[in-house]
């Protein structure tokens, strides 16, 4: 375990250099964040009966999907990774005593916790000075914040758990590329960060909220306003634990098949 | 170079040989051009599957913020006195725009990495113009994905929302193009130019690029006065669509409407100027 905390905390540190990155990537995310919401204001104008959450929640869900971006970002893949498959020096790792899974695991969390808590705190500060509906909401309460905090917890284990599943598919692939094209932009889709999932059509919505896309931002995103409570809430949790428990399974064997066979290449 | 001489008097003379020294310097330049695009094409041919992965992925990205336009007018059936045909034929417009612009221009999106190796210097020590060869050494035809959905959805849209077409309109589109592919084309060079001080690519025009592009989705006229009054004096967005998709759609009647996008291309003035004295103040970086 230790061995895993040292990798853990080696790419976090890394990741915390980038402050010029994180700055002009902060000024991108609240320009973003605030012409998505100029589109759903525009709607709720439109027709404020036909909005699924309230328009409070619907701005909280995407000032904190802002500021959690490189949290849940699909896109953010580690092209490190990618490399020591493609070039061969999988060979290294593969002499070391560890687990090839776990590190990648362990990395793929600090890369994402060390960005995310570069950028979240201002995004955050700003997002909850804006005046009422426009602004980030106080937690619906305190229980709801807590719970806010494990399924954001729960939610990117998963998101990493899934991407652990991109990388071990490349052992099978000469490229990465067109897994890659294709896992992202399902993902960005069908996880909830083009529109919120409730935004959905019904009929749609529930076969999505059966996948394990639901389980990244989703759900944490929408606790955090109380527009996910009780029953259905417990639900959701479920199906975070179930999904990183499959996710991380499949993973692992996948891995271990991976790596009985494994050609390595380049010279 | 000299052409002609002789009979005809002198004045008139060097007349015609500025003419015809201009048109043949366009010639010649369109000629390179051509070369380079060539070049490029045949270059990206020799990796078919990666070419081919690039235009589904392309594909796929905008088709994610279609299906986001599709399911929000499931449930919402105009947004401000827009109905889902128009929109979309608004966005596919912008769309045409910026896959236009990203083909030719995109070149420019790898100059960072030129300035910063000095690679710049043998650009500057070559007889032709700078602009040319840094358009010349990049041509994305990946892009073509982005292109085709964009024109399913300009048919759909158009059809759909029921277009009354005259020449003046059909002008219009074409005008919007035009235009568009101005605006994109001048925020690149103005993204480029900013290379020459800093070095590095500034990440947050990123906002002005590919932002423009995700948010064109939707008529400019949607995110409110602010952003609208921005939009026509800032960057000039909406000159090339939100007033014309207005006169397009018979919201508009004014003759004004449909020439507002060939102002848009006075855009690219300032941009040229920013990037002439970016090209005045390089330092050679590299050994």
């Amino acid at each position: 375990m230790k061995k895993y905390l040292s990798f853990f905390r080696l790419r976090f540190v890394m990741g915390l250099q980038y402050r010029a990155a994180a700055l002009a990537g902060m000024v991108t995310q609240f320009f973003w964040g605030f012409m998505e919401l100029m589109i759903f204001r525009a709607f709720y104008r439109a027709d404020a009966a036909a909005f699924p959450m309230t328009f409070s929640a619907t701005a909280s869900y995407l000032w904190l999907q802002q500021a959690f971006l490189a949290l849940f970002g699909a896109w953010l893949l580690e092209n490190e990774i990618f490399d020591t498959i493609m070039n061969g020096n999988i060979a290294y790792e593969l002499c070391r005593p560890i687990q090839v899974y776990d590190m990648w695991y362990a990395r793929s969390i600090a890369k994402r916790l060390s960005e995310a808590t570069l950028r979240c705190v201002p995004i955050l500060v700003v997002a909850a000075l804006l005046p009422e509906p426009y602004g980030l909401a106080a937690p619906a309460s305190f229980p709801h914040f807590l719970m806010f905090a494990i399924t954001l917890a729960l939610g990117v284990a998963v998101t990493v758990a899934f991407t652990m599943l991109i990388y071990v598919l490349t052992f099978f692939v000469v490229s990465p590329q067109g897994l890659r094209i294709f896992f992202t932009s399902a993902t960005e889709l069908l996880a909830g960060a083009v529109i919120p999932l409730p935004f959905f059509p019904e009929g749609i919505r529930k076969v999505i909220e059966l996948l394990p896309f639901a389980s990244m931002q989703n759900v944490p995103l929408r606790v955090y306003s109380g527009d996910l409570s009780g029953v259905e809430m417990g639900r959701a949790v479920f199906f975070q634990i179930f999904w990183l428990g499959a996710l991380v399974l499949m993973g692992k064997l996948l891995c271990r098949t991976a790596l009985r066979r494994v050609t390595v290449q380049g010279g | 170079m000299i052409y002609g001489a002789g009979k005809i008097s002198r004045e008139v003379c060097r007349v015609r040989n500025d003419g015809k020294v201009f048109f043949h310097r366009l010639k010649d330049a369109a000629r390179l051009y051509w070369r380079y695009m060539s070049i490029n094409i045949r270059c990206m041919m020799q990796y078919k599957t990666s070419f081919f992965l690039s235009v589904i992925g392309q594909f796929l990205v905008s088709f994610n913020v279609f299906l986001g336009i599709l399911f929000m007018f499931q449930r919402f059936h105009r947004v401000e006195g827009f109905t889902y045909s128009q929109v979309l034929l608004c966005f596919s417009i912008v769309l045409l725009e910026f896959a236009l612009a990203e083909m030719f221009v995109r070149g420019f999106d790898a100059f960072s990495g030129t300035v910063r190796t000095g690679e710049f210097d043998r650009i500057l020590v070559r007889p032709r113009n700078e602009i040319l060869q840094v358009l010349g050494s990049k041509f994305e035809l990946t892009r073509i994905g982005r292109l085709l959905q964009a024109v399913v959805m300009f048919v759909y849209g158009v059809t759909a929302s029921g277009v009354r077409w005259t020449v003046l309109k059909a002008l219009t589109v074409l005008f919007m193009l035009v235009g568009g592919v101005a605006v994109f084309a001048g925020l690149f060079i103005i993204y480029v130019a900013f290379c020459f001080f800093t070095l590095e690519g500034l990440e947050f025009m990123n906002v002005f690029t590919d932002g423009a592009r995700e948010f064109g989705k939707y008529p400019i006229g949607v995110y409110g006065e602010k952003i609208l009054l921005f939009a026509t004096f800032v960057i000039p967005y909406a000159l090339v669509q939100y007033y014309p998709l207005l006169y397009l759609l018979d919201m508009r009647k004014s003759l004004v409407y449909v020439f507002l996008p060939l102002a848009a291309c006075l855009f690219l003035i300032p941009a040229l100027l920013f990037w002439r004295f970016g090209v005045r103040h390089y330092k050679s970086s590299g050994s």
